[in-house]
Protein backbone atom coordinates (compact mmCIF):
# COMPACT_ATOMS: atom_id res chain seq x y z
CA UNK A 1 0.00 0.00 0.00
CA UNK A 2 3.00 2.36 0.55
CA UNK A 3 4.14 1.81 -3.02
CA UNK A 4 1.05 3.28 -4.52
CA UNK A 5 2.92 6.49 -6.18
CA UNK A 6 5.60 3.78 -7.65
CA UNK A 7 2.75 2.25 -9.25
CA UNK A 8 1.10 5.16 -10.31
CA UNK A 9 4.71 6.32 -11.86
CA UNK A 10 5.02 3.32 -13.65
CA UNK A 11 1.32 3.04 -15.01
CA UNK A 12 2.31 6.97 -16.69
CA UNK A 13 5.46 5.84 -17.72
CA UNK A 14 3.81 2.43 -19.77
CA UNK A 15 1.11 4.74 -20.72
CA UNK A 16 3.05 7.55 -22.33
CA UNK A 17 5.81 4.41 -24.37
CA UNK A 18 2.67 3.18 -26.25
CA UNK A 19 1.66 7.02 -27.05
CA UNK A 20 5.05 6.96 -28.51
CA UNK A 21 4.75 3.77 -30.84
CA UNK A 22 1.28 4.95 -31.62
CA UNK A 23 3.04 7.86 -32.98
CA UNK A 24 5.82 6.37 -35.25
CA UNK A 25 3.59 4.68 -37.34
CA UNK A 26 0.43 7.30 -37.32
CA UNK A 27 2.85 10.65 -38.65
CA UNK A 28 3.39 11.01 -42.29
CA UNK A 29 6.93 11.73 -42.42
CA UNK A 30 10.40 11.77 -40.46
CA UNK A 31 10.31 14.86 -38.23
CA UNK A 32 6.69 14.48 -37.09
CA UNK A 33 7.79 10.85 -36.02
CA UNK A 34 10.88 12.00 -34.61
CA UNK A 35 8.76 14.72 -32.65
CA UNK A 36 6.32 11.91 -31.26
CA UNK A 37 8.39 8.74 -30.49
CA UNK A 38 11.66 11.19 -28.96
CA UNK A 39 9.47 13.31 -26.59
CA UNK A 40 7.21 10.56 -25.42
CA UNK A 41 10.33 7.76 -24.74
CA UNK A 42 11.69 9.91 -23.49
CA UNK A 43 9.36 11.27 -20.83
CA UNK A 44 8.44 8.24 -20.52
CA UNK A 45 11.54 5.93 -19.18
CA UNK A 46 12.00 9.37 -17.02
CA UNK A 47 8.64 8.46 -15.54
CA UNK A 48 9.62 4.46 -15.02
CA UNK A 49 12.99 5.69 -13.82
CA UNK A 50 10.99 7.67 -10.95
CA UNK A 51 8.75 4.90 -9.87
CA UNK A 52 12.07 2.84 -9.42
CA UNK A 53 13.59 5.71 -7.53
CA UNK A 54 10.80 5.74 -5.60
CA UNK A 55 10.49 2.11 -5.01
CA UNK A 56 14.19 2.02 -4.02
CA UNK A 57 13.82 4.91 -1.48
CA UNK A 58 11.18 2.69 0.48
CA UNK A 59 12.96 -0.17 0.43
CA UNK A 60 16.01 1.60 1.41
CA UNK A 61 14.07 2.62 4.77
CA UNK A 62 12.12 -0.39 5.74
CA UNK A 63 14.86 -3.16 5.52
CA UNK A 64 18.19 -0.71 6.20
CA UNK A 65 19.94 -1.94 3.35
CA UNK A 66 23.02 -0.11 1.33
CA UNK A 67 22.35 -1.42 -2.05
CA UNK A 68 19.17 0.18 -2.47
CA UNK A 69 20.64 3.72 -2.21
CA UNK A 70 22.64 2.88 -4.42
CA UNK A 71 20.23 1.63 -6.97
CA UNK A 72 18.73 4.99 -6.61
CA UNK A 73 21.53 7.04 -7.20
CA UNK A 74 22.49 4.90 -10.36
CA UNK A 75 19.01 5.65 -11.53
CA UNK A 76 19.70 9.00 -11.21
CA UNK A 77 23.26 8.78 -13.53
CA UNK A 78 20.48 6.83 -15.80
CA UNK A 79 17.80 9.44 -16.16
CA UNK A 80 20.88 12.55 -16.57
CA UNK A 81 22.34 10.55 -19.43
CA UNK A 82 18.52 10.03 -20.57
CA UNK A 83 18.42 13.72 -20.45
CA UNK A 84 21.29 14.24 -22.54
CA UNK A 85 21.63 12.36 -24.94
CA UNK A 86 18.14 12.32 -26.30
CA UNK A 87 17.53 15.31 -26.91
CA UNK A 88 21.15 15.62 -28.74
CA UNK A 89 20.60 12.37 -30.45
CA UNK A 90 17.14 13.84 -32.01
CA UNK A 91 18.74 17.67 -33.05
CA UNK A 92 21.87 15.48 -35.17
CA UNK A 93 19.39 13.36 -36.63
CA UNK A 94 17.01 15.67 -37.71
CA UNK A 95 19.66 17.73 -39.38
CA UNK A 96 21.12 15.22 -40.64
CA UNK A 97 18.03 13.97 -42.50
CA UNK A 98 17.07 17.63 -43.61
CA UNK A 99 20.72 17.46 -45.38
CA UNK A 100 19.60 13.61 -46.83
CA UNK A 101 17.03 15.61 -48.97
CA UNK A 102 14.24 13.95 -46.78
CA UNK A 103 11.96 17.07 -47.13
CA UNK A 104 8.83 17.09 -44.67
CA UNK A 105 5.21 16.26 -46.07
CA UNK A 106 2.55 19.07 -46.50
CA UNK A 107 4.89 21.73 -45.68
CA UNK A 108 4.31 25.40 -46.74
CA UNK A 109 7.28 27.20 -44.87
CA UNK A 110 10.65 25.36 -44.85
CA UNK A 111 13.11 28.14 -43.04
CA UNK A 112 16.40 25.47 -42.85
CA UNK A 113 16.27 25.23 -46.83
CA UNK A 114 15.87 29.26 -47.15
CA UNK A 115 18.74 29.46 -44.80
CA UNK A 116 21.02 27.23 -46.31
CA UNK A 117 19.74 28.76 -49.51
CA UNK A 118 20.90 32.42 -48.10
CA UNK A 119 24.06 30.95 -46.57
CA UNK A 120 25.37 29.12 -49.87
CA UNK A 121 24.95 32.47 -51.96
CA UNK A 122 27.00 34.51 -49.61
CA UNK A 123 29.45 31.89 -50.28
CA UNK A 124 29.34 29.92 -46.96
CA UNK A 125 30.79 26.22 -47.39
CA UNK A 126 29.42 24.40 -44.56
CA UNK B 1 4.29 -5.21 -5.91
CA UNK B 2 7.31 -7.49 -6.58
CA UNK B 3 5.88 -8.80 -10.01
CA UNK B 4 4.58 -5.32 -11.34
CA UNK B 5 8.25 -4.43 -12.32
CA UNK B 6 8.49 -7.38 -14.45
CA UNK B 7 4.98 -7.02 -15.87
CA UNK B 8 5.77 -2.93 -17.02
CA UNK B 9 9.10 -4.61 -18.40
CA UNK B 10 7.31 -7.22 -20.34
CA UNK B 11 4.80 -4.52 -21.75
CA UNK B 12 8.12 -2.42 -22.95
CA UNK B 13 9.36 -5.84 -24.72
CA UNK B 14 6.16 -6.01 -26.12
CA UNK B 15 6.42 -1.90 -27.57
CA UNK B 16 10.19 -2.95 -29.00
CA UNK B 17 8.73 -5.50 -30.95
CA UNK B 18 6.00 -3.22 -32.40
CA UNK B 19 8.45 -0.38 -32.74
CA UNK B 20 10.82 -2.92 -35.05
CA UNK B 21 7.93 -2.79 -37.72
CA UNK B 22 8.93 0.81 -38.36
CA UNK B 23 12.62 -0.11 -38.40
CA UNK B 24 12.09 -2.60 -40.72
CA UNK B 25 9.44 -1.15 -43.18
CA UNK B 26 10.57 2.12 -42.83
CA UNK B 27 11.13 4.54 -46.39
CA UNK B 28 14.14 5.98 -46.37
CA UNK B 29 17.64 5.71 -43.67
CA UNK B 30 16.45 8.49 -41.51
CA UNK B 31 13.24 6.56 -40.40
CA UNK B 32 15.08 3.65 -39.74
CA UNK B 33 17.35 5.04 -37.68
CA UNK B 34 14.75 7.30 -35.20
CA UNK B 35 12.84 3.39 -34.76
CA UNK B 36 16.58 2.85 -33.96
CA UNK B 37 16.91 5.18 -31.66
CA UNK B 38 13.23 5.10 -29.75
CA UNK B 39 14.22 1.25 -29.69
CA UNK B 40 17.61 2.26 -27.14
CA UNK B 41 15.67 4.02 -24.84
CA UNK B 42 13.25 1.75 -24.06
CA UNK B 43 15.47 -0.87 -23.78
CA UNK B 44 17.53 1.24 -21.04
CA UNK B 45 13.89 1.24 -19.44
CA UNK B 46 13.66 -2.70 -19.70
CA UNK B 47 17.02 -2.77 -17.67
CA UNK B 48 16.02 -0.42 -15.27
CA UNK B 49 13.17 -2.21 -14.32
CA UNK B 50 14.60 -5.92 -14.30
CA UNK B 51 17.19 -4.23 -11.93
CA UNK B 52 14.47 -3.90 -9.20
CA UNK B 53 12.73 -7.06 -10.44
CA UNK B 54 16.04 -8.81 -9.17
CA UNK B 55 17.45 -6.35 -6.90
CA UNK B 56 20.63 -6.11 -8.52
CA UNK B 57 22.45 -2.78 -9.11
CA UNK B 58 24.68 -4.01 -11.46
CA UNK B 59 21.99 -3.97 -14.18
CA UNK B 60 21.96 -0.32 -13.94
CA UNK B 61 25.33 0.06 -14.38
CA UNK B 62 24.58 -1.75 -17.88
CA UNK B 63 22.03 0.31 -18.85
CA UNK B 64 24.38 3.31 -17.90
CA UNK B 65 26.96 2.14 -20.60
CA UNK B 66 24.22 0.53 -23.22
CA UNK B 67 22.95 4.46 -23.20
CA UNK B 68 26.82 6.07 -23.63
CA UNK B 69 26.66 3.54 -26.73
CA UNK B 70 23.42 4.48 -28.11
CA UNK B 71 24.57 7.80 -28.39
CA UNK B 72 27.54 7.01 -30.25
CA UNK B 73 26.12 4.93 -32.30
CA UNK B 74 23.50 7.31 -33.29
CA UNK B 75 25.69 10.32 -33.84
CA UNK B 76 27.86 8.24 -36.10
CA UNK B 77 24.23 6.85 -37.99
CA UNK B 78 23.65 10.31 -38.49
CA UNK B 79 26.73 10.57 -40.07
CA UNK B 80 26.35 8.42 -42.55
CA UNK B 81 22.47 9.45 -43.52
CA UNK B 82 24.07 13.11 -43.78
CA UNK B 83 26.46 11.96 -46.90
CA UNK B 84 22.98 11.55 -48.74
CA UNK B 85 23.53 8.02 -49.32
CA UNK B 86 19.67 6.60 -48.73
Amino acid sequence: MIYVFSVLFLLLGMLVNTLGTVSLFRFPDVYTRMHGSTKCTTFGTISLSLGVILYAIIRRFQTGEVRFSVLALHTVIVVAALLISNATGAHVLARAAHRSKAFPKNAVIDSLAERDERLLKEGFRR
Amino acid sequence: MIGFFALAAGFLTLLVLIMAGRLIMGPTGADRAVALDAMNTLVIGIMILLAAHFESVVMVDVAIVYAALSFVSTMFIARYIEEGRK
